[in-house]
């Protein structure tokens, strides 16, 4: 197969002014099933499917708590993303140590950028294989944001990486609208029905799915004041009443309709058909992969 | 991992020379007599021939803050005195000093090493300008720094010499805490470090509230200074106040309070106190 | 105290074995006081601590708690050097956070003991000057109380006190307590047979007792009780002399 003569390293440029390598990391992401997050003007939550690497293997976790006000969910190499989550952990902690508050958010997110760019301008080095959205709740409020592997970010009302994101992004981008004025339960349902539009094939089952919540606790003061819902991971059967009332509730008949023009969106934007996909390693958190994202739009790295 | 988190700080470094020089120096189990001056080792005789790298006794000093919470916020006071042993070397020298928009220190003890907690702190307020999320350190945040630092420096024998208070106001909630050079510290309504420790502190326990009134409160800090000034012979009568509310922080030029000499004790205190020359 | 190290060295030094050394006036410990008393119960732990924080004959503060909980099972009481005491406080808390991420449990209080134990003893030649109490419940429910000196050596006891009060009250918790001696074998129960509310009463009476005496004791007692319900703190004022 053709190969690219500028890809061999992190730091060598192609004419067309790309840096293949980094956008080889960016595919990675793709690759590793989908994760969503979507924020209400109190909390955030998060929300992943997960996969297991065979019949009799257990489901590859795929969010992390970092601190009680923060948390992280992973799409691509689960083995950087866990790299990356000590070091956010090991952040949190220095940080409260130190100033005895949690960690602001959008700073913390920021130093996860600095340190992927890093990677992606060393000769010795090779980018994070991973993408990560990262819920938070400080003194500013909910934040939602996410990462790439080229050390950009970005901070969002709703937001869906991974294999097969595009359908959910369709979901959150049909609905934001209203997820100001969501409550945590509401917000959830969003959360799972936009993670289920990412789905290939079977169901979405306590087993194959988990959530995430974090936010501003019920009595809790004004923006950022006060108690806070502690990030906290719902599975399993902690799950299973959620999952229940997606299917208890009748689904309004708009989601049914978008559900059928996502499917005529999907293949109508073209993917370029990567020369990498061979030269690449699966992805390592999961075999899957197979299936070509469609029309997640390139992020110009140069924002 | 908590190493990095131990030295306290982000941004600048201590400054390194010394600590160099000092591990060799100091065996850890010597605590009270830390330098060898004279005798076998010659990293101390590095020491001795070399300039002072750690104030193992303060030169240049302030004398007390004194610090009270009121109705609206926080009041500071202190006077603008460094002195050198018991010469009033340095007449106008700002030891209140703001840290961002709502948080004031003060500070007592050395003067060159609480301009060095300055140069520290103002790193951190630029850092937080330069995110630009609008965030800044709180008094608290401000105050949990410092004592990190105050303890790290105490940890290497090579401690700042002060006692700072970090007065402000965050969330509709007045601050008041303190620190000193060993790193013990603790927040109360009311605070005062040095000779105001034993002199003013009394004053306020038997007269302060919380919700003072600002006059009250103010009035209350210039009778404390005013016994100070009586008392403490390193003192003198130019002082600087520090408001801190929640509109903002001030810090007043330097002024001085009116004060009585003329009464009999003071003209002769032979007379009333028998016994003594 | 113009004079520069060396003269300073000369003019002040003192001379041992031919060894010039200086006097330095810098003492990087303290001794801010309290007292601190622990006592376990079969299915309770009540841990208490004054809140008077003092240096020489001056107090302070008289509101600085001296007990942290550091987990969902187990509350730390310590007493000595304030920094020191803050600075294991944070290590703990620290230490905790890693554990629980790590091994995604709370970490027991046998475990706790144990991590204190060790991280006082990594400090054994620039020791924390802190005297400490461990409280809380062991994995099958029993209250349990570990004690401490400076540098890590530890035990498990039925009762236990800590800190500047410490002679005045233990010969009291000694005659009222009457737990099983641990030489006795087989092995007795160390938790102390007093109800929840007769161990909370008995410690504000130690305490208010130690504050007559004790000039470091006082202002007011913060009583932590821990049982299979939670974590209760409750406060009660002494005397401010």
């Amino acid at each position: 197969m053709f190969r690219n003569q500028y890809d061999t390293d992190v730091t060598t440029w192609s004419p067309a002014g790309r840096l293949h390598q980094i956008e080889y990391a960016m595919e990675a992401v793709k690759q590793g099933s989908a994760s969503v997050g979507l924020r209400s003007d109190t909390h955030v939550v998060l929300a992943t499917l997960k996969r297991a690497a065979s019949e009799l293997s257990s489901y590859q976790r795929k969010i992390f708590k970092i601190d009680d006000h923060l948390g992280i969910a992973i799409s691509g190499l689960n083995a950087d993303g866990r790299v990356l989550s000590r070091y956010m952990r090991s952040e949190c902690i220095n940080h409260s140590f130190v100033y005895e508050s949690p960690m602001p958010v959008g700073r913390l997110v920021c130093q996860v950028a600095d340190k992927s760019q890093v990677c992606t301008q060393r000769s010795w080095k090779r980018p994070y294989g991973v993408g990560l959205l990262v819920a938070g709740y400080d003194s500013t409020g909910p934040h939602l944001y996410q990462t790439c592997p080229s050390g950009n970010y970005f901070e969002y009302r709703a937001m869906a990486i991974g294999s097969r994101s595009q359908a959910a992004k369709t979901y959150l981008e049909r609905k934001f609208d209203s997820f100001q004025s969501c409550t945590l339960k509401e917000l959830i349902r969003h959360a799972l029905l936009a993670v289920k539009e990412s789905i290939q094939d079977g169901e979405l089952t306590s087993k194959n799915c988990s959530v995430a919540v974090v936010g501003r606790a019920p009595g809790g003061g004004g923006k950022g004041g006060g108690e806070i819902d502690k990030f906290t991971i719902l599975e399993d059967a902690d799950i299973q009443p959620y999952i229940d009332m997606l299917d208890a509730e009748e689904l309004p008949t708009a989601v049914q309709d978008e559900d059928d023009e996502e499917k005529k969106d999907a293949p109508a934007e073209p993917e370029q058909q990567h020369q990498t996909q061979d030269g690449e390693a699966a992805g390592g958190s999961g075999d899957g992969g197979q299936e070509e994202e469609g029309g997640g739009e390139a992020i110009p790295m140069e924002t | 991992m908590m190493s990095t988190s131990l030295s306290g700080q982000r941004g600048r470094e201590q400054p390194s020379g010394a600590v160099a020089l000092d591990s060799s120096a100091i065996p850890a189990m010597t605590l009270g007599t830390p330098i060898v001056a004279g005798g076998e080792s010659s990293c101390s005789l590095q020491i001795m021939a070399g300039p002072a790298t750690r104030t193992l006794d303060p030169y240049v000093v302030g004398s007390s803050v004194l610090g009270v919470k009121y109705k609206d916020g926080v009041l500071l006071a202190a006077d603008t005195l460094g002195s050198y042993g018991s010469t009033l070397r340095f007449k106008s020298v700002e030891r209140l000093r703001k840290v961002g928009k709502n948080t004031v220190v003060g500070a007592s003890g050395e003067i060159s090493d609480f301009v060095y907690i300055m140069s520290l702190l103002d790193e951190l307020t630029t850092l937080d300008y330069c995110w630009g999320d609008g965030k800044e350190l709180s008094p608290k945040e401000v105050h949990s720094y410092l004592n990190r630092v105050m303890y790290n420096r105490r940890n290497k024998f090579d401690p700042l010499w002060n006692a700072v208070i970090v007065a402000g106001v965050h969330g509709g909630e007045s601050y008041l805490g303190v620190v000193n050079l060993i790193g013990v510290h603790y927040e109360d309504s009311h605070l005062a470090t040095g000779f105001g420790n034993h002199l003013a502190r009394p004053i306020f326990r038997a007269e302060h509230r919380v919700d003072m009134t600002e006059e009250e409160a103010i009035r209350l800090l210039e009778k404390s200074l005013r016994v100070l000034y009586y008392r403490d012979k390193q003192s003198i009568n130019k002082y600087q106040l520090a408001k801190i509310t929640a509109e903002g922080t001030q810090i007043s030029k330097p002024f001085a309070l009116t004060t009585e000499w003329s009464y009999t004790a003071f003209e002769d205190p032979a007379k009333v106190a028998v016994g003594t020359w | 105290m113009a004079c520069t190290l060396s003269m300073e060295a000369q003019a002040e030094g003192v001379e041992t074995r031919g060894v010039v050394k200086n006097r330095s006036s810098f003492n990087p410990y303290d001794n801010n006081g309290g007292t601190c008393v622990a006592i376990a119960g079969e299915d309770y732990c009540v841990i208490a601590a004054d809140t008077r924080l003092s240096t020489g004959f001056s107090i302070l503060t008289r509101d600085a708690s001296k007990i942290v909980q550091l987990s969902e099972k187990s509350v730390l009481g310590t007493s000595g050097f304030q920094a020191d005491m803050k600075t294991l406080q944070k290590m703990l808390n620290a230490k905790n956070q890693v554990y629980r991420h790590q091994h995604n449990k709370e970490m027991s209080c046998p475990a706790m003991a144990q991590l204190l134990s060790n991280t006082l003893y990594y400090k054994r030649f620039f020791p924390y000057y802190t005297f400490n109490l461990l409280g809380g419940l062991d994995n099958e429910g029993k209250g349990c109380v570990y004690t401490y000196d400076a540098v890590g050596s530890y035990e498990r006891v039925g009762y236990s006190v800590q800190g500047t009060g410490q002679q005045l009250v233990v010969p009291v918790l000694d005659n009222q307590l009457k737990s099983a001696s641990p030489l006795l074998y087989p092995p007795q129960s160390t938790a102390t047979p007093l109800t929840e509310s007769e161990a909370v009463d008995i410690v504000k009476d130690t305490m208010a007792s130690a504050g007559e005496r004790d000039i470091y004791t006082g202002d007011a007692v913060e009583v932590v009780i821990i049982n299979r319900q939670g974590i209760r703190r409750e406060t009660f004022p002494l005397k401010k002399d």
